[in-house]
């Protein structure tokens, strides 16, 4: 219990002095999963909604692989992407590992069967419903999986804030691709592993607090971006 | 305007799973005047309405369009029995079919008022079509259909969840449009509408055409005892 206040005491010191090694760690940690979230939904989004509109051979076997991945562990998607970028494996010239770059790689294999499935729901079941009339007026495919895209969007939202939720809060691939370098690839979660690791509980506490304010903050803000039109069911 | 007639369908008939669902149909239009379908629920009015445009699968038979099946749906506009709205505002529901004819945004927008305007929804513009009643949005979509001006358009029972006078209004609307040189294929299970409007009778049963032709002959004479049946509101078997 006494941890627990000191944590709260610390991290709020923290963030009134603005602390500049915490808003370090915070803004990359920040950076590096905005980053894997924007470049998700970018293959994400579309993805599913291909999935829902479309009617190809293998779809429900992607599909069940999609849902399938969805509870992938992190620390075998870190694992195999750092056997991906090590200097002896295919992308090694590159050098990428142990840079953020490799932890929103890895973060974006985390979250795109995530968000792919959540979004794949709902578009599916919009297609459902739109399939009669869009089907009467013509369209064409991409006329289609735009205005799928288009109507579903609060839906989309959800399952972004979803990807966001589990990117910000993973450690274990992010760990392993990103060394948990201070200044380089340091962020919140590796951070708060580290501490820990080391006793510092207090400390760890209030940079757990801090991603969680982090967290609930980016939400909010996502959520009235998207509450733009306040009215009506949709 | 010209393209889709004559149109001349032949023993088309759409299936689901083994059991026919409607047909063989064998049907010709030249394009004159407005078709009314008739019949008892189930008898495959929707269906057969389904087919013409192609929304529904053709298993046997042939509908063939002058201007091809390809062109025609193009041609064409569809009014469900259940309204279909887009999850947008009642002015972007208007707007959407013009814009995927790419027609510019401010000129859509402009058709948009005034269709609004035309049925009664002026006030409702910009407010979520999801917040409109049955019937105004079920004049939304007759609105949405008509506005890319098509060439043929199909109603299945348009006035089902309309008042009386929303009747009328929608009826003046379709009078203008087959003025405007649009032809209609409606079904319908409000004789006095059909009575108004039809020139031309398809009495469905059973999945078949049962009776056609020109609508004072059918409404005065019926040939068959099933239309009589029909029309005096008896139980048809
Ligand atoms: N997708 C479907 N699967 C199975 N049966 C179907 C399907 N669509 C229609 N039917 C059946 O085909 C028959 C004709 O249906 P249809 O909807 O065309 O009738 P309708 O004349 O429009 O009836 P109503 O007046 O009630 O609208 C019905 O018996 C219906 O149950
Ligand atoms: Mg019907």
């Amino acid at each position: 219990m006494v941890d627990l206040w000191q944590g709260l005491s610390q991290a709020f010191w923290l963030v009134v002095t603005l602390d500049a090694e915490l808003a370090e760690i915070a803004l990359r940690s920040l950076s590096v999963t905005l980053t894997a979230l924007a470049l998700g939904c970018v293959i994400a989004m579309p993805l599913a909604a291909l999935l829902a509109v479309r009617r190809f051979r293998w779809r429900r076997s992607v599909i069940a692989v999609l849902n399938a991945l969805m509870g992938l562990p992190p620390v075998v998607v870190g694992l195999v992407v750092y056997v991906m970028l090590s200097r002896s494996g295919p992308f090694g010239v590159f050098g990428l590992l142990f840079t953020p770059t490799a932890m929103i790689i890895a973060q974006m294999i985390v979250i795109v069967p995530l968000m792919a499935s959540i979004a794949h729901q709902s578009l599916r079941e919009l297609w459902a419903e739109y399939h009669d009339l869009l089907i009467s007026m013509n369209v064409t495919q991409s006329q289609k999986v735009r205005t799928l895209l288009w109507d579903a969007r609060r839906a989309l939202l959800t399952a972004a804030l979803a990807g966001f939720g589990r990117g910000i809060g993973e450690v274990g691939a992010i760990m392993i691709v990103g060394g948990n370098i201070d200044h380089v690839t340091r962020v919140l979660t590796t951070a708060i592993a580290l501490e820990t690791g080391k006793g510092e509980f207090a400390l760890a506490l209030a940079l757990g607090f801090v991603l969680i304010a982090l967290t609930i903050l980016v939400n909010l803000l996502i959520h009235w971006l998207g509450q733009t039109e306040r009215e009506g069911r949709w | 305007m010209s393209g889709l007639f004559p149109l001349s369908v032949t023993g088309a008939a759409t299936r689901r799973r083994g059991k026919r669902l409607v047909g063989p149909v064998d049907f010709d239009w030249d394009g004159q005047g407005t078709q009314v379908v008739l019949g008892p629920n189930g008898s495959g009015k929707t269906t057969l309405l389904r087919l013409l445009h192609g929304i529904a699968r053709l298993h046997e038979g042939e509908i063939s369009w002058a201007c091809g099946t390809a062109a025609a749906r193009n041609a064409q506009a569809f009014v469900f029995q259940r309204p279909v709205m887009l999850r947008r505002t009642v002015g972007e529901n208007l707007a959407y079919p013009l814009t995927l004819r790419g027609v510019a945004r401010a000129e859509a927008r402009g058709l948009a008022e005034g269709w609004a305007d035309r049925v009664g929804l002026a006030e409702m513009i910009d407010r979520p079509a999801s917040v409109l009643s049955g019937g105004e949005q079920q004049k939304l979509a007759i609105a949405r259909a008509l506005i890319v001006e098509p060439e043929l358009v199909f109603l299945d029972e348009p006035s089902a969840s309309l008042d009386g006078r929303a009747t009328r209004e929608i009826e003046a609307i379709l009078s203008d449009a087959v003025e405007g040189g649009t032809r209609v294929v409606l079904a319908t299970h409000d004789m006095g509408q059909a009575r108004r409007l039809a020139s031309r009778v398809v009495f469905m049963l059973h999945g078949r055409v049962h009776e056609t032709g020109p609508a004072h002959r059918f409404f005065d004479a019926p040939e068959t005892a099933e239309a009589r049946a029909f029309l005096k509101g008896d139980i048809v078997e």
